[in-house]
């Protein structure tokens, strides 16, 4: 609240020095703005961008976070489980947790193109390693009391792994998820804003050449609440699907 | 030769002896308890029988069969937290007790889950636990889920039962019926157990021997030198008191 009324005495300051600021946008125009991108259909695609750039944003987001959780639960359990697994690919892991992703998104647009799989890839390497790092440092921290249990009932390694291990891992994967999400739109966003021609961190970029502030809060908001929305809806499949995992993650 | 055979184990880490030559043996049937100082190799010795960890020299053989290089399903065991798993149900637990040795993935599907999710409920039943079936171990009380743990070890029918210190987390009152529990049990199935407990009083009440480990000598310049051994194997049967049932007839009506 208290950020709102600064930005409103803000704004007004502003403007009452020069009408047509373009900076601080009055709230009321932003919400002009937001009904209108909405709402009413480009001119010449006749297709409302807001929504097309939402839906390539979160097609691509949904991607990459995906790709990235399912190479993380393979390798974070292998790593996690086997120690053979653990001295071989945990220094490995390591240093590529170390390369920083938006060095490499040029070699990504040169290798993969300029369309959706570089983005997607970008999203994927860039949160990929600590999903890894995190499921792994997870599993190692089951009680070896669990582990020696399930072996004198019989279990072999994989029984270990899919029964004992992956069950008490996918919790911890949903939180570690839900921590990567800012890291994963920060990637989506600096992706799009290279190369792309829809999206939202592309139409974002894009205004900025009009100083179109109205359009890019609107969307900054919009972000946030969508980052809220899947942040929500992360912990309620966790709550809902893990009751046993009361320490809330 | 007898059921449990342990012939001169030891075992160090890092040059530090812990257990020096450690003989003993065990019938079928037998309820042995150990007790001894903290850090006097007690765990190990039971970690050693339970095979999670290979000893340095000496070998320890179960029903004859040759020394086991890792845990496996002719060992139970119930440790003092962490023996059941928090992502299971009461439940679930039992049935993943017959379902995890089942086949290499640990998953039983139709009539054979059926059957398993009948053993588990008559087991429910033996051990009181029916009325949470369906709740998770998080929400039951230490004696509970010690109680399912055991009732866990004993789904895969071992050889031998392990508990390490089974009943030392839980409150005086709730031990008692523990024993009880434990006894119980026992006289249900003869079982063979290994118990290593801090409490001497529940060593001798429940074990049929007392094995105390010990260092059989102290060297006070370099305390770490020696390894622990049995130095004590009591006769604890009759309150740990031996002989004292009447071994003559007198021809006098005694009440027992």
């Amino acid at each position: 609240m208290l950020v709102l009324l600064a930005y409103g005495i803000g704004s007004e300051a502003r403007r009452a020095v020069n009408p047509a600021d373009k900076v601080l946008p009055a709230p009321a125009q932003i919400v002009e703005t937001a009904q209108r991108l909405i709402t009413q259909p480009d001119k010449r695609s006749g297709d409302i961008l807001f929504w097309t750039d939402t839906a390539a944003s979160l097609e691509r987001l949904g991607y990459g976070v995906a790709i990235a959780a399912g190479i993380a639960l393979v390798f974070g359990l292998v790593i996690g489980i086997l120690p053979i697994a653990r001295t071989m690919l945990s220094p490995f892991v390591n240093v590529l947790s170390m390369i920083p992703p938006l060095a490499i998104l040029p070699i990504l647009f040169i290798m993969l193109g300029l369309g959706e799989v570089s983005k997607v890839a970008l999203i994927a390497i860039g949160i990929t390693p600590f999903l890894i790092r995190d499921l792994a440092q997870r599993v190692a921290e089951l009680p070896p009391e669990q582990i020696v249990k399930a072996q004198t009932l019989g279990a072999t390694s994989l029984a270990i792994g899919l029964r004992v291990a992956l069950p008490q891992a996918l919790p911890r994967l949903l939180g570690s998820l839900r921590l990567s999400l800012g890291p994963a739109w920060l990637f989506l966003i600096a992706a799009e804003a290279v190369a792309a021609d829809a999206g939202l961190g592309y139409r974002i970029f894009l205004v900025r050449r009009y100083l179109a502030m109205d359009v890019i809060l609107t969307y900054v908001i919009w972000i946030t609440l969508l980052a809220f929305l899947l942040d929500l809806a992360l912990r309620l499949v966790s709550r809902f699907a893990f009751p046993w995992a009361e320490e809330g993650l | 030769m007898s059921f449990v055979e342990v012939e001169r184990i030891s075992q160090s880490y890092g040059g530090r002896p812990i257990l020096d030559r450690v003989s003993t043996s065990a019938e079928e049937g037998e309820f042995v308890s150990i007790v001894g100082a903290s850090g006097c190799g007690k765990s190990t010795f039971l970690r050693l029988l339970l095979a999670q960890e290979l000893p340095t020299r000496g070998r320890i053989s179960i029903a004859g069969a040759p020394p086991a290089r890792e845990p496996g399903p002719d060992r139970g065991v119930v440790f003092q937290r962490y023996s059941v798993f928090p992502h299971m149900s009461v439940r679930q637990n039992l049935v993943a007790a017959s379902a995890l040795g089942a086949n290499f993935w640990g998953g039983l599907f139709g009539a054979k889950c059926k059957a398993a999710q009948k053993v588990a409920d008559d087991a429910l039943d033996r051990i009181g636990l029916a009325h949470v079936a369906h709740a998770y171990p998080s929400a039951l009380s230490g004696g509970m889920q010690q109680r399912l743990a055991i009732a866990q070890a004993l789904m895969a029918r071992p050889k031998i039962l392990l508990l390490d210190e089974p009943f030392g987390a839980l409150d005086p009152g709730t031990r008692i019926t523990m024993h009880a529990f434990l006894m119980e049990l026992r006289a249900e199935t003869g079982m063979t157990v290994f118990m290593v407990t801090h409490d001497l009083a529940e060593g001798f009440k429940l074990g049929d021997r007392v094995l105390v480990f010990d260092k059989p000598r102290w060297d006070p310049a370099d305390p770490n030198a020696v390894g622990a051994t049995i130095t004590y194997d009591f006769d604890a049967r009759d309150g740990g008191i031996p002989f004292q049932r009447l071994q003559e007839t007198t021809h006098v009506p005694i009440e027992l």
